[in-house]
């Protein structure tokens, strides 16, 4: 979230997309209705079902599952058209008024520098015009034919009202509304704020349905405001903290980057990954990170990383691939893979294709599962009758099941959606042996010491040299730990203040640089548990800690025109008075500069500007364009017939023929979760289990007629990749939408489904859904494929 | 009750007002209600572990806090001095006492060797131990520590780690530490799905 959740409240439009907070997020979805209560806020509800958050709507539009790119150009289009466009915004803020090279081009759904044979583009054309000086050149009259505005209005002018709605099936009335509505804080006194969750990311084109929304906000001035912003309600408590830690396989903590093969020394390393300016006068903070990398490898390495020895860099693995959990398992499933850790996840239910996963599974020598939970997944090699249909003796993996504490049973921080930091303290012990994963970790850690001490082996420098300096090295502390991710100085051993104290020297060491003032001299900073809201605004500075520097809304120096005035009054952040910043929050940007120097609120950009044309940095273009979904039910894009989905997505090796069509498998599946039930965790939980004690496919009442269905029916629905049996919910929350002179039937699967818990026994419905992710995150298409349905006999 | 009786109860409110207020009430009441279950509770705060809307708790565990007294929680409801949440919580949350008290929770450190069908309870010495080699016969025999072009890349990619989003940062950190300095690069979160 660039905001957080009290700040709802101070939105004139909430508009729910890809996601359903009044189910998911409940208590967060309070500072919706807060805000329609005590604000006068309407609430925008687009989705493919009349979800829970549509029930309390003032506008609800369905749309075909993996559509919301056209929805939201057509959006743009609309805003561009009748001018409810924050003008002085988009000006001074975005990069409209630059000059794009003359040979960047898109024709027919491809952008200039495809090639077919690889699935990726050369960017190199994917870039401005640049002066002698490496600056971008900019037309501020915005009249220059080749500026980001003119060629963002000729790239939206194809999705007028009709081309959206035969494509997202949106009935064009609802569509206006929807449109009207949120055009209306185009103005500087009011703001719209967009809530998203999974329903955005999971798709083969979810990081690009995130980006039309951000420029949406952009169009309407709605980005570092009260009330606005772009606002990711995440899944897990602290899947912010994991993505801030980055457990991904090509990142560090902190947003860093896990060096690549292409960065041979800790010089080129640097120097790929520190931005020069690309405007003049810039603050340009990743600058800064050379600071932040060497002072992680001060953490990470202690003592042994030095200048001698580019701070340990060699000893960090360089990744050729990005080797993402559907990589691996592939790889797995080609028996190229030993060992697999599994921490705190039931993978067997939560992963694509459970059927490839299964087998993928039973090809490895080990497998260790760290869980509070006995999951499906630590006993995938049991056989379940037909919801697990296994020979144990055939499967040779020795699976070691570890337990561990939960929440209750341990200390430490978890960050919510709001990126705010807070404090949690042991209430009990863990039952049995169970021990925090922290200490397993430790545990295998110190075991392998010993035995590469004893016996020698590959590379045992980085193993022995891994700074593990802990009170006790068996177990560290959350309160040690924290303090090492805030960082210190090493010459006065002194707990740093904040990340602008970092040194690329190695005279201070960091674990996180976001992190830095999280825990300073004064104290543990997550912990602070004062309430007060002085400003009245949803701005609590003393409750926890928010990253960074406790700033709470970010890219807040945008409240503000040029000059240092708020754009209104009524929602001032900052604000230049006497020749001085004031303000209700931390400013998101160097308040020691004066209000024209700092007038550049994307300080994490290089040219200081929220980004219409999003350079080379996504893998499918720089503006975002409709494609469909790999299995699309109408089996063309009404766009570009020669390019249906997104060209840049990644196959491997044999996962084109695991895909269906429209002709074998005619109808959309999308999986959700109901409000009973977080993912598979509950399902272990008595009061969970009892009141939704089993999962169900919703269908239209037009398919159960058709199909000769009726409410509480055994059916079996169908992927190419599988098939399971289930109970049919035949309602009105789904409707049949006619899209490019079809009707396009959407069946919904909640996906709690599990047979190993409190629940009655259900399949999962990742039995039926792709592995064909995002082609920038990998995130699996679980919102948008194909099946068939047909009536089954009980189980 | 009809309206005699009525004044007959009023009545006799006010006598017994009158004597405790000349200090005769007995000490306790002989039919005392029972005593709130949360007095001599401990209360621990924290956060719900579902979602990251991040809702404050409070956990009520019993307990003398003496050294061989063993808490358990047996109460946990929102925490009214949270901002967000301001005491409430979702039908989840709700229900998060019986996630700590799960019948499902594993207890002790197993092993299923290759091919059998059930589970063997192990010491962590052991666990450690077996892990440990696993770790190291696998790491040795295939850790790559130059690419084709002859530059040091010290990858180890056969084995791979599928992390909790639901740990905190801390054993987060500590999880990324322990995979870099082996050398591994397969290593992912639940964030992607």
């Amino acid at each position: 979230m660039t905001n957080h959740w009290i700040d709802i409240k101070n939105s004139n439009v909430v508009v729910i997309m890809g996601g359903n907070a009044a189910e998911a997020h409940p208590v967060g979805f309070g500072w919706v209705t807060e805000a329609m209560e005590h604000n006068g806020a309407k609430l925008v509800v687009v989705d493919p079902r009349f979800t829970r958050s549509a029930a309390l709507a003032d506008c609800y539009a369905p749309l075909r599952s993996g559509t919301d790119i056209a929805f939201l150009l057509g959006l743009s289009r609309y805003l561009i058209d009748t001018k409810q466009v924050n003008y002085d915004y988009v000006k001074a803020y975005t990069n409209a008024s630059y000059i794009v090279r003359d040979d960047f081009e898109f024709n027919e759904g491809l952008f200039s520098g495809f090639d077919e044979k690889s699935r990726t583009y050369d960017k190199e054309t994917w870039y401005y015009e640049l002066d002698d000086q490496g600056y971008a050149k900019i037309d501020e009259s915005l009249n220059h034919p080749r500026c980001v505005w003119n060629l963002l209005k000729q790239h939206v002018e194809r999705y007028d009202f009709e081309t959206v709605s035969n494509i997202t099936g949106t009935p064009v009335e609802d569509y206006e509304k929807v449109c009207a509505l949120i055009g209306s804080t185009y103005t500087h006194d009011k703001a719209a704020t967009f809530m998203y969750a999974l329903g955005w990311t999971h798709h083969t084109k979810g990081t690009q349905n995130i980006r039309s929304m951000a420029m949406v906000q952009l169009l309407l001035g709605n980005i570092g405001v009260l009330g606005g912003g772009v606002n990711a309600l995440r899944g897990h408590s602290n899947v912010q903290g994991a993505t801030d830690m980055g457990l991904l396989c090509q990142a560090l903590p902190g947003y860093l980057k896990l060096p690549s093969d292409k960065d041979t020394s800790l010089q080129t390393y640097l120097d790929h990954h520190t931005p020069k300016a690309l405007r003049p006068g810039q603050t340009n903070y990743w600058s800064n990170y050379p600071k932040f990398f060497i002072s992680q490898m001060k953490s990470f390495w202690g003592e042994n990383a030095t200048a001698e020895n580019s701070f340990g860099y060699d000893w960090l693995p360089k990744w050729d691939k990005q080797y993402d959990f559907t990589k691996h398992i592939d790889m797995m499933y080609h028996g190229e893979v030993n060992g697999y850790f599994i921490q705190g996840v039931n993978a067997i239910n939560s992963m694509p294709n459970r059927n490839k996963t299964l087998a993928a599974f039973s090809k490895l020598k080990f497998m260790v599962v760290m869980d509070p939970l006995a999951t499906e997944t630590s006993v995938f090699w049991q056989n379940n009758s037909e919801f697990n249909d296994v020979d144990p003796s055939q499967i040779q993996t020795q699976v070691f099941r570890l337990p561990t504490t939960l929440f209750a049973e341990e200390e430490g921080c978890i960050v919510n959606s709001g990126r705010w930091m807070q404090w949690h303290w042991k209430g009990a012990n863990a039952p049995g042996e169970s021990k925090p994963d922290a200490e397993i970790l430790s545990g295998i850690l110190m075991k392998l010491r010993e035995l590469y001490k004893e016996e020698g082996g590959v590379l045992p420098e980085p193993i022995q040299a891994v700074n593990w300096n802990y009170h006790n090295p068996h177990f560290p502390h959350g309160s040690e730990v924290a303090k090492e991710l805030n960082g210190i100085d090493l010459k006065t051993g002194k707990q740093l203040d904040s990340f602008s104290q970092l040194k690329d020297d190695g005279s201070t060491a960091c674990g996180c640089w976001i992190y830095s003032g999280s825990w300073t001299e004064e104290g543990n900073m997550m912990a602070r548990r004062d309430n007060s809201d002085p400003s009245g605004k949803g701005i609590t500075p003393g409750w926890a800690f928010s990253w960074p520097a406790n700033r709470r809304v970010l890219y807040n120096r945008a409240s503000c025109d040029v000059n240092g005035k708020p754009w209104d009054p009524k929602r001032t952040i900052v604000e230049w008075k006497h020749g001085k910043w004031h303000g209700i929050d931390q400013g998101d940007f160097n308040m020691k500069l004066t209000p024209q120097e700092s007038a550049h609120p994307f300080i994490m950009q290089p040219e200081g500007v929220g980004r219409f044309f999003a350079l080379d940095h996504l893998a499918e273009g720089p503006f975002p364009e409709h494609y469909e979904p790999m299995e699309s039910p109408i089996g063309t894009n009404p766009l570009h017939p020669k390019v249906i989905s997104n060209p840049a997505v990644r196959m491997l090796d044999g996962v084109a023929e695991t895909l269906g069509s429209h002709k074998e498998f005619p109808y959309v599946c999308t999986t959700y979760c109901v409000t009973e039930h977080f993912n598979f965790w509950t399902t272990h939980c008595r009061l969970a289990a009892i009141s939704m004690p089993e999962t169900f496919v919703e269908i239209d009442e037009v398919l159960a007629a058709a199909k000769g269905i009726n409410n509480g029916d055994w059916i079996q629905v169908s992927s190419k990749r599988g098939s399971l049996k289930i109970k049919a919910l035949v309602t009105k929350r789904l409707q049949p939408l006619k899209v490019n002179g079809q009707l396009v039937h959407t069946v919904g699967l909640p996906r709690h489904g599990g047979y190993n818990a409190l629940t009655r026994k259900n399949s999962s419905c990742n039995i039926l859904t792709t592995e064909v992710g995002d082609a920038n995150t990998q995130v699996p298409e679980f919102k948008a494929f194909l099946v068939n349905i047909a009536k089954a006999e009980e189980i | 009750m009809d309206r005699r009786q009525f004044f007959k109860l009023c009545g006799c409110g006010a006598t017994t007002s009158a004597i405790s207020a000349l200090g005769l009430m007995p000490g306790t009441a002989m039919a005392a209600p029972r005593e709130y279950k949360l007095l001599k509770a401990k209360e621990t705060r924290n956060n719900c572990c579902y979602c990251s809307v991040g809702c404050g708790l409070l956990m009520y565990s019993h307990g003398s806090n003496g050294k061989n007294a063993e808490k358990a929680i047996f109460h946990i409801e929102g925490d009214a001095d949270h901002p967000v949440n301001r005491g409430s919580l979702c039908p989840k949350g709700a229900g998060l006492v019986d996630y700590v008290n799960s019948p499902n929770r594993n207890h002790f450190p197993e092993v299923r060797e290759p091919g059998t069908n059930e589970w063997q309870r192990i010491s962590w010495n052991e666990a450690f131990g077996r892990i440990a080699r696993l770790m190291k016969d696998d790491r040795d025999a295939n850790f790559i520590e130059k690419n084709s072009d002859g530059n040091t890349v010290n990858r180890w990619l056969t084995t791979g780690m599928m992390t909790s989003s639901a740990q905190p940062n801390e054993g987060a950190f500590i999880t990324h530490k322990f995979a870099r300095s082996l050398g591994l690069v397969a290593i992912d979160t639940i964030a992607r799905n």
